[in-house]
């Protein structure tokens, strides 16, 4: 006879994820990687600012409200899939799967739910084309990402990039009902962003990715490669971020953030090629990663204060 | 139907709790649904809400 705890998972030695009864509320929450959702926003917001049109204040946030349950939905999904490897890895090991305070079935449900409930939501708020971006972001982070590329690709982080990119790209289309210039240039700073971003903790979680058997960068490539990748991302980078200058949707605040920035970029990222040693490894990969949050946060800050408080001021006549 | 063969055990007064808690927070979470599509409605159709056939 089998003996189960309510009616979810068996009473009997068992992986964690299949003892769990239901968790607490703030455990669901924490499915939806809360952090990553406020990034969305913002970011969503951006892409709404700088588009050619006007949306009915009430419709923007319920859209960007849709965004946001979109991305946590897609972030559900990949915790459901990944609970295997998070358990592993001592930076993932207590959230809501892995810990056992909430079951796999549970958070492929939940996911699922949001997922088609953030859609249909945003189609019915906004315009239908937005709700098909937000379908096809969710689709290529939990399915094209966390299912395939995560574990078969080096490049997993810099393909899977274009989900976390998208965001923008919704955002301008919630506001015109189109995709335009001003939103595909912040896709591609995001994107090109996100390879130096995330290799730099991958350089100081190398153990941990290969103890999960994630094919990370400096786990394939090794640690030289993904320090000179770095920095040529970064080289990249600083440049494409001057971008909306040159379309003239970056005014001067933007110009002056985006130039420091940039430069601060690439000088963290040279930072990372010459310290390959102890802790003065550790501290220059840090140190890149939390520039890199800093820049962007800084460039899409600029741009949001721009074109919403009055401050744009064109650098190209 | 409960399965013969399974042997259920009751909720510990915690898990009681957290089921509860997670109850409310449907309940808000629905809440919350019907006054989306509320004000979805009203912001979309505007005046013409009250300019229909009767």
């Amino acid at each position: 006879m089998t003996s189960l705890t309510n009616s979810i998972g068996p009473d009997v030695p068992a992986p964690a994820a299949f003892t769990a009864v239901g968790g607490d509320v703030p455990d669901y929450f924490a499915l939806l990687k809360p952090r990553v959702m406020v990034l969305v926003i913002f970011t969503a917001l951006v892409g709404m600012v700088v588009s050619q049109g006007h949306v009915q204040p009430a419709i923007g946030v319920i859209s960007l409200l849709a965004i946001a349950v979109g991305a946590g939905a897609s972030g559900c999904l990949n915790m459901w899939w990944d609970s295997d490897i998070d358990a592993v890895m001592v930076r993932t090991a207590k959230r809501p799967i892995p810990a056992g305070r909430v079951s796999s079935e549970e958070a492929l449900g939940f996911g699922l739910f949001l997922s088609v409930a953030s859609v249909l939501v945003l189609g019915l708020a906004a315009n239908w084309l937005a709700a098909a971006l937000l379908g096809f972001t969710i689709v290529f982070y939990a399915v094209i990402y966390s299912m395939w590329l995560k574990r078969a690709t080096a490049q997993n982080i810099v393909i899977g990039g274009a989900a976390g990119a998208l965001p923008p790209v919704i955002g301008q289309a919630v506001v015109s009902g189109s995709v335009g210039i001003e939103s595909l240039v912040l896709f591609a700073i995001i994107f090109i962003w996100t390879p130096p971003h995330f290799w730099a903790l991958a350089l100081i979680k190398a153990d941990e990715y290969a103890r999960a058997g994630i094919p990370m960068m400096p786990n394939v490539a090794g640690p030289a490669s993904t320090r000179r990748q770095i920095v040529w991302y970064s080289v990249l980078l600083a440049p494409l971020g001057l971008v909306p200058v040159v379309l003239d949707f970056g005014g001067l605040l933007y110009a002056v953030v985006g130039l420091i920035g940039g430069l601060g970029m690439v000088a963290f990222s040279i930072r990372v090629l010459r310290n390959r040693e102890g802790d003065a490894e550790k501290r220059a990969a840090m140190g890149m990663f939390g520039f890199s949050i800093l820049y962007l946060f800084a460039l899409f800050s600029a741009l949001l204060a721009e074109q919403s408080f009055g401050l744009f001021r064109p650098v190209l006549g | 139907m409960p399965d013969p063969d399974i042997q259920y055990r009751p909720l510990t007064p915690a898990e009681e709790a957290r089921r509860r808690k997670r109850s409310v927070a449907i309940a808000l979470a629905l809440g919350a649904w019907v006054l989306l599509f509320f004000v979805l409605t009203i912001v979309k159709l505007g005046p013409q809400i009250l300019s229909r056939p009767l």
